[in-house]
């Protein structure tokens, strides 16, 4: 466990010792900003409709902005991902390092863990500047807190699972733009497998709906939090990680 | 120390090393002497976990490389033939970070830190980045690293590579100062390196030990015959049938002439030391001796005659292999 956090703080340390940190969360500050400043537009004319027509009580924030607002999030943890995790073994392996790394007394998945949890870290910092903008809301307004919690557990899962994607695909290459390009590739895939589902069966649309990452997230998005999608995302990690692990190793015997 | 039992390691098709079998014991600087592309770093890689050997066995400090890895990791300081620095953080950072990843106790670490700055002299540079990092300084930052945790083993892959000449000295003083406390394994393809640091030669070629012993032993036993140097001011006599005449010498030959001073190659039975009596034959003949030395066949001639196809029959005829299995398997 100790090795786990040394890792994760190296990890950590890295992306604020390179501009990627900073980049990763100056754009989504700024990304999440502009979603903000848009829904909160959105939101403000819908409710000047409702009470010119007389309509009784005010809108519900939760549902009319934030619902939306968190969603949209997904968009950027799909191009910002790629850049945090594109490195972690590529780099590795490209200066040396991994010699390091392999020959300390550490098993692989303390290493991965480490590579893993530093990554998580730097995705938690990014959702927690998003806070900011959230506090403004309850300062404002009276927001209903338990669905944005679930929102941003849900958040936290899914940024994980994309970390386990890029760190397998990290772990493939000692080229950094192929592992982040491919990243991304993924992603986008995993993000967009679902659409074919309205023009198919319910056998392919049951399949693609349960592999879509961000279906997963919806409901977590309403405030439910259903077993089956924390199952979801807890054992995609695994999966990822683990083959992650897979790949480590099979790199070792090939040499 | 250090046991290396049929090692072979194969990529693919490709046999890297081949049933490869060493001893070191404590203390003992082992050389590790090849051409590039022998098979040094996969066997290197091998005895510090960073790869697993296709078959055979290592046992590092006590514990099998395979079957209890971080055991034996912990006892290993490995220092690869790049220094694996992490370009953004400053060598103080790194040497921390190593050190912890290496197990060394919170309460001693920083002591332990300024120590090995210290006998790596890096001290001064503690607080620049690893990428600004001089070769020199890179190297010693990466030695630095694998003694951090006061290993018993250290391995050492071409630590000299790249260094200039007065680091190239400095560096070599330091590994000999090491030896004693750690057992040292230190792979080359520098030949005088190999005379001048370590105890013990392995020298491999296509994945296969080719000869292993001492630095010196190595040269005398290819040679098979002592061969003296005799530079002689004769006043223009020939003084070759006097040499030829002196109790054990078997030939002699004109090795060169400058003015007046003659010099000789002049060969004998092993084990018979002819200094004295060649001496003495010179100078009661009334010349001027100028010169008498042993004449040492270079380490690199050694090296070529062991590595190259045509010198390999020779070599074996000489009995310089104490691997007997070599024969057997070729």
């Amino acid at each position: 466990m100790r090795n786990t956090l040394t890792i994760a703080h190296k990890e950590l340390r890295s992306y604020f010792a390179s501009p990627i940190g900073y980049i990763v969360l100056g754009f989504f500050a700024l990304l999440y900003g502009w979603f903000y400043v848009t829904m909160l537009s959105y939101f403000v004319r819908q409710s000047m409709q409702v009470s010119q027509f007389g309509g009784a009580g005010t809108m519900n924030v939760n549902l009319v902005m934030l619902r939306p607002l968190l969603q949209n999030v997904t968009i950027l943890l799909l191009f910002l991902m790629p850049m945090v995790t594109m490195r972690s073994y590529a780099e590795e392996k490209r200066s040396g390092t991994i010699e390091l790394l392999l020959t300390s007394p550490l098993t692989d998945l303390e290493i991965i863990l480490g590579k893993f949890l530093g990554a998580l870290s730097l995705w938690a910092m990014a959702l927690g500047v998003s806070l900011i903008h959230i506090a403004i809301l309850f300062a404002y307004g009276q927001p209903e807190w338990k669905p944005i919690a679930t929102a941003y557990l849900g958040l936290l899962l899914m940024g994980g699972c994309f970390i386990s994607v890029g760190l397998l695909i990290s772990s493939l290459t000692s080229n950094q733009i192929i592992a982040g390009m491919a990243t991304f590739g993924v992603f986008l895939l995993l993000w967009v497998v679902n659409w074919i589902g309205s023009f198919s069966g319910p056998t392919v649309d049951g399949v693609t709906r349960y592999l879509s990452i961000v279906d997963h997230f919806d409901d977590f998005a309403k405030g439910i939090i259903d077993t089956s999608h924390l199952i979801y995302y807890v054992s995609f990690i695994s999966f990822g990680l683990f083959l992650t692990a897979k790949s480590v190793d099979s790199e070792r015997w090939r040499g | 120390m250090i046991e290396v039992q049929h090692l072979t390691k194969r990529y693919g098709r490709v046999t890297a090393v081949n049933d490869i079998s060493f001893r070191v014991e404590r203390g003992e600087i082992l050389g590790f002497l090849g051409p590039n592309g022998a098979g040094k770093t996969t066997t290197m890689r091998i005895l510090t976990g960073y790869m697993p050997a296709t078959e055979g066995k290592a046992v590092v400090a006590g514990f099998d490389v395979f079957d209890q890895p971080i055991e034996a990791k912990r006892r290993t300081g490995y220092l690869p033939e790049t220094p694996p620095l992490y370009p953004d953080m400053t060598v103080k950072e790194y040497l921390d970070f190593v050190a912890k990843v290496k197990g060394v106790p919170a309460a001693g670490r920083r002591e332990r830190i300024r120590q090995v700055m210290e006998r790596v002299r890096v001290a001064d540079v503690a607080d620049r980045l690893c990428s600004k990092l001089s070769k020199g300084y890179r190297q010693r930052a990466g030695l630095a690293q694998a003694l951090i945790h006061n290993p018993d083993v250290l391995i050492l892959d071409e630590p000299t590579a790249g260094l200039d000449p007065k680091q190239i000295i400095e560096t070599r003083n330091l590994i000999k100062e090491l030896a004693g406390d750690h057992t040292i394994i230190l792979s080359t393809h520098i030949l005088p390196e190999v005379s001048q640091t370590c105890e013990r030669v392995v020298i491999i070629n296509k994945g296969r030990v080719v000869a292993e012993d001492t630095p010196h032993n190595l040269t005398a036993r290819l040679r098979g015959s002592e061969t003296l140097y005799v530079q002689v001011d004769a006043n223009g006599a020939d003084a070759a049938g006097t040499l030829q005449r002196v109790p054990g010498v078997t030939r002699v030959a004109e090795a060169d002439r400058r003015d007046r001073a003659v010099g000789y190659e002049v060969q004998s039975e092993s084990g018979h030391d002819l200094r004295r009596d060649l001496a003495r034959a010179i100078v009661s003949g009334g010349w001027g001796l100028l010169e008498l030395r042993p004449m040492h066949l270079s380490l690199e001639e050694v090296f070529l005659s062991l590595t190259t196809d045509e010198a390999a029959g020779g070599l074996e005829s000489a009995e310089t292999t104490p691997a007997g299995e070599e024969a057997t398997h070729a």
